[in-house]
């Protein structure tokens, strides 16, 4: 049994087998391999040498009839090592004389190698190339027959890997992920954001847990006190399961107000919205008693595939989301990609600095029969639905008339062809620069609501990655420049009558709602699994409490102070939830 | 020896030459001895041009295939 050391991102426990994601720099383990299971790895190399050889024929071929036989022959050196019996007794010596696994025996031997030929003539450091490919080509056959696709599990599992990208989240099977547990990342991570908007227990900054769990593994991963144990013993393996029936009850406790209104006890309404990705979350949002979509990632339609999303996958996934809604609020957003794989690996020219970089709106703006596409499928989803279409990462007025001016266009053509449409789709944006947030008068006369993206505004505020471990610290939604700019929206939108919602994480963590509700918020929209939470202390709190938190909160001039406060406040409402 | 000595390609052409005998053969750059009918070992000898290769072999077809193995390092594996 092995217990690992992280911070928890977020609550619950989760016990299933574990399937181990590597990225393709692994650092491959040493594990103890008892002599009489020596075979199985002989096997294993065996096998996968096999499959590595068809591979790289394949690959010689089909080079050889795309570009020529002679770049093609490289592969034969590839070939070569694969054949070359020297090298294979060489495994084999590792695994029966050194127990050792197949993977690293087959890292061990050919990085002896590579090291062997780095110091030889020039041509010759060439082939160490070769020899690193050869190794994670063998070293992913060996191991990809252990690990499972994350698209399609069967079982219930534990995720560990060193990081998941917004792809790789987008892709996969959230109805069999109990918990993610992860190597690198802190707590604003993107995997963070994913574990909570599913409500998975979730653990990062384990530094090498991947190295330490193989796939099939029994894995604990507990979110309260940032732990995994590997290989629980049977006592752990009890207190885990009472820990995980505990953590259900309270989960069902909370789903009980899932038909009780969002008031205030001195009759304040507030309207609880979710946060969506796909169209089978609303009924997960209804479930836990939210009462619309308050915003509408449309992101993983392209993430999700290789090829850009074609108007009619486009017009499906919305038609779904709208039906499922039965006429309640929606607001879709349209892409707010970028600053990740995706459009860096379709550049040509990489971005220094993505995330100031052309992406989201900007990218549709300069893309846009892309932005046209989508804007097209929205419209002609939205006829009779409440729909509401929202740009994000505005920065400007003009970019916002731009913008505006291309649905205009957008509704023209549609005109033209005789296609059914919505004409008079409320237009909304994020507020979530500093610059919108600045300038918000000047928007909120400019469009029909504002919806506060708090995780990217603080970002920009503060001037800290959020994915960034080593400042993790400094991101926070209490730090006084960042209430100021929120405090300034929700009064401009009051000032010019349009309604104001927040949808970044800092609506789902209830520590901050009688702060909001006190700022004037009526509307937030938050992962679903928050939504029970943040209604319980809505309901527990009174308006004029909520003014007094604002009040005094307004006055202090570190986040410090403001957390602090804000807990004690927390606990005098609501005692047995929020006791030291 | 060709220009850029035993590399790759030409080490892959003795190799594979090696590999149609039975017998035993050994190749050597100077005191660093390797099995003729392994690519990595015989890579490593690291021959650079102008390098003398002392080829031994020892078995049934030892004379034809030293002979074949010859032809290709005079004739310059074919290149240029």
């Amino acid at each position: 049994m092995k217990i690992k050391k992280g911070i928890g991102v977020s609550p619950g426990v989760a016990i299933a087998p574990a399937v181990v994601i590597g990225t393709e720099e692994f650092d491959v383990p040493r594990r103890e391999v008892p002599s009489d299971l020596g075979k199985v790895e002989l096997a294993r190399l065996k096998k996968a040498i096999v499959v590595s050889k068809k591979e790289v024929q394949d690959l010689r071929d089909r080079t050889a009839e795309r570009i020529g036989k002679e770049i093609a022959s490289i592969f034969d050196f590839h070939l070569g090592l694969l054949d070359d019996k020297e090298v294979i007794l060489k495994f084999a010596d590792a695994i029966t004389d050194g127990h050792v696994t197949a993977e690293y025996a087959v890292a061990t031997v050919l990085r002896a190698y590579a090291k062997e030929f780095q110091s030889m003539p020039a041509y010759f450091a060439e082939r160490v190339k070769d020899i690193y490919d050869i190794e994670k080509r063998l070293l992913r056959n060996l191991i990809g027959e252990k690990r499972q696709s994350l698209s399609h599990l069967t079982k219930d599992m534990n995720v560990l890997a060193h990081d998941l990208t917004p792809s790789q989240t987008a892709g996969m099977d959230r109805s069999h992920i109990c918990g993610l547990a992860m190597d690198a990342g802190g707590k604003t991570s993107h995997t963070a954001i994913v574990a909570r908007a599913l409500g998975i227990p979730a653990v990062v900054g384990l530094n090498d847990v991947t190295a330490e769990a193989s796939s099939g593994d029994m894995v604990v991963i507990d979110g309260n006190r940032g732990l995994v144990i590997i290989d629980p013993d049977e006592r752990t393996l009890q207190q885990a399961r009472q820990q995980a029936r505990q953590q259900v009850d309270f989960v069902h406790e909370l789903d009980a107000l899932r038909d009780l209104p969002a008031i205030t006890t001195d009759g304040h309404e507030v309207a609880l919205l979710g946060n969506i990705e796909f169209p089978g979350e609303v009924q997960t949002v209804l479930e836990k008693g939210g009462q619309g979509i308050g915003l509408y990632r449309t992101e993983f339609l392209y993430l999700a595939s290789d090829t850009e999303p074609s108007e009619e996958d486009h017009y499906l996934a919305y038609r779904k989301v709208i039906e499922a809604c039965a006429g309640r609020p929606l607001v879709i957003r349209t892409l707010d990609l970028g600053a990740d794989k995706y459009t860096q690996a379709r550049t040509r020219v990489p971005e220094r600095n993505p995330f100031l970089g052309c992406r989201s709106i900007r990218l549709c703006l300069q893309n846009l029969p892309m932005f046209k596409t989508q804007l097209r499928a929205i419209l002609r989803a939205s006829v009779d639905a409440q729909v509401s279409l929202m740009f994000p990462l505005l920065t400007n007025v003009l970019e916002l008339r731009q913008a505006k001016t291309i649905v205009r266009d957008v509704m023209e053509d549609l005109e033209e062809e005789g296609v059914e449409h919505r004409v008079d789709i409320p237009i909304g944006i994020m507020v979530e620069t500093p610059s919108a947030a600045l300038q918000c008068s000047s928007f909120a006369q400019e469009v029909d609501f504002f919806s506060i993206g708090t995780n990217d505004l603080i970002q920009y505020t503060l001037a800290v990655d959020r994915g960034n471990e080593r400042v993790a610290a400094l991101f926070s939604a209490a730090n006084p420049a960042v209430l100021r700019l929120i405090k300034e929206v929700i009064r401009a939108g009051q000032r010019y009558g349009i309604p104001v919602s927040l949808c970044g994480e800092m609506a789902a963590d209830p520590m901050f709602t009688m702060l909001l509700l006190g700022l004037g918020l009526r509307v937030f929209s938050c992962a679903p699994p928050a939504i029970p939470g943040v209604k319980k202390v809505i309901r527990s709190a009174s308006m004029e409490q909520s003014l007094q938190v604002a009040r005094r909160v307004m006055g202090f001039d570190s986040d410090m102070e403001t957390l602090n406060y804000l807990r004690a406040e927390i606990r005098r409402v609501m005692p047995e939830e929020y006791a030291e | 020896m060709n220009k850029y000595g035993l590399h790759a390609r030409p080490a892959m052409q003795f190799v594979e030459i090696a590999n149609r005998f039975n017998c035993k053969i050994e190749v050597a750059n100077g005191s660093l001895v390797v099995d003729a009918k392994s690519i990595m070992s015989v890579m490593r000898l690291a021959a650079t041009k102008g390098t003398v290769l002392r080829i031994v072999a020892d078995g049934e077809d030892a004379q034809p295939a030293v002979e074949a193995l010859e032809k290709l390092v005079v004739e310059g594996f074919g290149e240029e």
